[in-house]
């Protein structure tokens, strides 16, 4: 098994984990109302924590310290995808963002559970049980907004129409595509976005939204290969500040 | 502008001093009263309300709130409404109840029963 090809994946699993955890945190104290602010803070831990899982697997094949990992590298050394790292913007862009990012998370997670590689199998069988919560929470909302005022409604359609092709980017391809496929370790990402698209319609339906159609389709690459917005770099060292004061200190 | 130490706060740019507006009716969502359950088959705890739509957004915030530490097997969620209650002034009608010690189980035995046979049992 081509463990570049496993660390690869693991990195862009880990950084999206990191990033969004982080950008959700960002709500905190912000929220629409009390249970709500709690909810998305909630997932927002359990994101990190995600993220600090993989980074351990990482770690066990040869990789730095997760903390090191996760607090010491530039935005040019990040794996995750651009839709990611994009600001929260108002909470409608954010939901819809929760959305569609932890269905393909929890599907990604389901395909892994049976990965050959039974350290990540192991970690992704206990990871997708937390995600069942989050991709609830998600559903719920979007088809709650997208059938409530004519606001809401247009709302979540704008959200999903600017979210659309960086969505669609999450699933940019490796190189080594069919190492993973072919050693059993993951399915690949054109499984998994065939996967995603079925699993979102029947729920975009439900919430009386319509996902853009397929001939304006764009995907936003370059997240995997490291090139990102200029909104990462801020978030990075953001996020970054406090670990970076004493990367030696005790927690 | 409020400025703070948390720059993701003084970043939003929130007036100071903010007009508080009185709530008008259904401002705010009703309640749900939660019960948590510890593991399957323990009794449900009440631990406190949510504020939800309805039922399946009460358990979605619920299961945050009241179910993200420690163990849990389930929550229930039912609306404060549907739950009924004696009134205080009516709290004479427990006055006598605690001198009524004959209506007490402690003094049936039945531990020391089954002690007894187990220890029959054995020097058979």
């Amino acid at each position: 098994m081509n463990s570049i090809a496993l660390k690869e994946l693991l990195y862009k699993m880990a950084d999206d984990l990191l990033i969004i955890g982080h950008r959700n945190s960002e709500w905190t104290g912000l929220g629409p109302i009390l249970e709500e602010d709690i909810a998305f803070s909630s997932m927002a831990q359990d994101k990190i924590g995600q993220s600090q899982a993989l980074f351990q697997l990482l770690h066990e094949l040869g990789e730095q310290e997760p903390d090191t990992v996760a607090f010491t590298r530039n935005a040019n050394q990040f794996h995750n995808a651009q839709f990611l790292e994009l600001p929260n913007g108002d909470y409608d862009f954010s939901l819809m963002r929760h959305f569609l990012y932890d269905v393909a998370d929890q599907l990604r997670f389901e395909f892994l559970a049976n990965s050959s590689y039974e350290p990540l199998a192991k970690v992704a069988r206990k990871i997708k049980g937390e995600l069942k919560y989050h991709v609830f929470h998600a559903n719920t909302w979007v088809v709650k907004l997208g059938n409530g005022t004519e606001e809401s409604k247009a709302r979540m359609q704008t959200a999903l129409n600017e979210a659309w092709n960086y969505a669609l980017g999450m699933f940019e391809t490796s190189e080594f595509e069919n190492d993973l496929i072919a050693s059993g370790v993951f399915v690949g990402e054109e499984a998994l976005k065939k996967q995603w698209l079925d699993t979102i319609a029947p729920i975009i339906e439900k919430a009386s939204l319509q996902i853009p159609s397929s001939n304006t389709w764009a995907p936003v690459f370059g997240g995997r290969k490291c090139k990102h917005t200029e909104h990462l770099a801020p978030l990075v060292d953001e996020m970054s500040e406090v670990f970076r004061v004493d990367p030696s200190a005790e927690w | 502008m409020i400025k703070s130490l948390d720059p993701r706060i003084t970043r939003e740019q929130i007036e100071e001093n903010n007009s508080i507006e009185p709530l008008t009716p259904m401002d705010n969502w009703e309640t749900y009263e939660v019960f948590h359950q510890k593991k399957r088959g323990d009794q449900h705890m009440h631990v406190g309300i949510v504020h939800a739509p309805n039922p399946e957004m009460a358990l979605l915030f619920g299961k945050e709130q009241y179910g993200r530490r420690n163990i849990t097997a389930n929550i229930w969620v039912v609306k404060t409404a549907n739950v009924f209650a004696c009134e205080y002034d009516d709290a004479d009608m427990f006055e006598t109840t605690p001198e009524k010690q004959y209506r007490e189980a402690g003094g049936y035995k039945v531990m020391e029963k089954i002690n007894k046979y187990k220890k029959a049992q054995k020097t058979v």
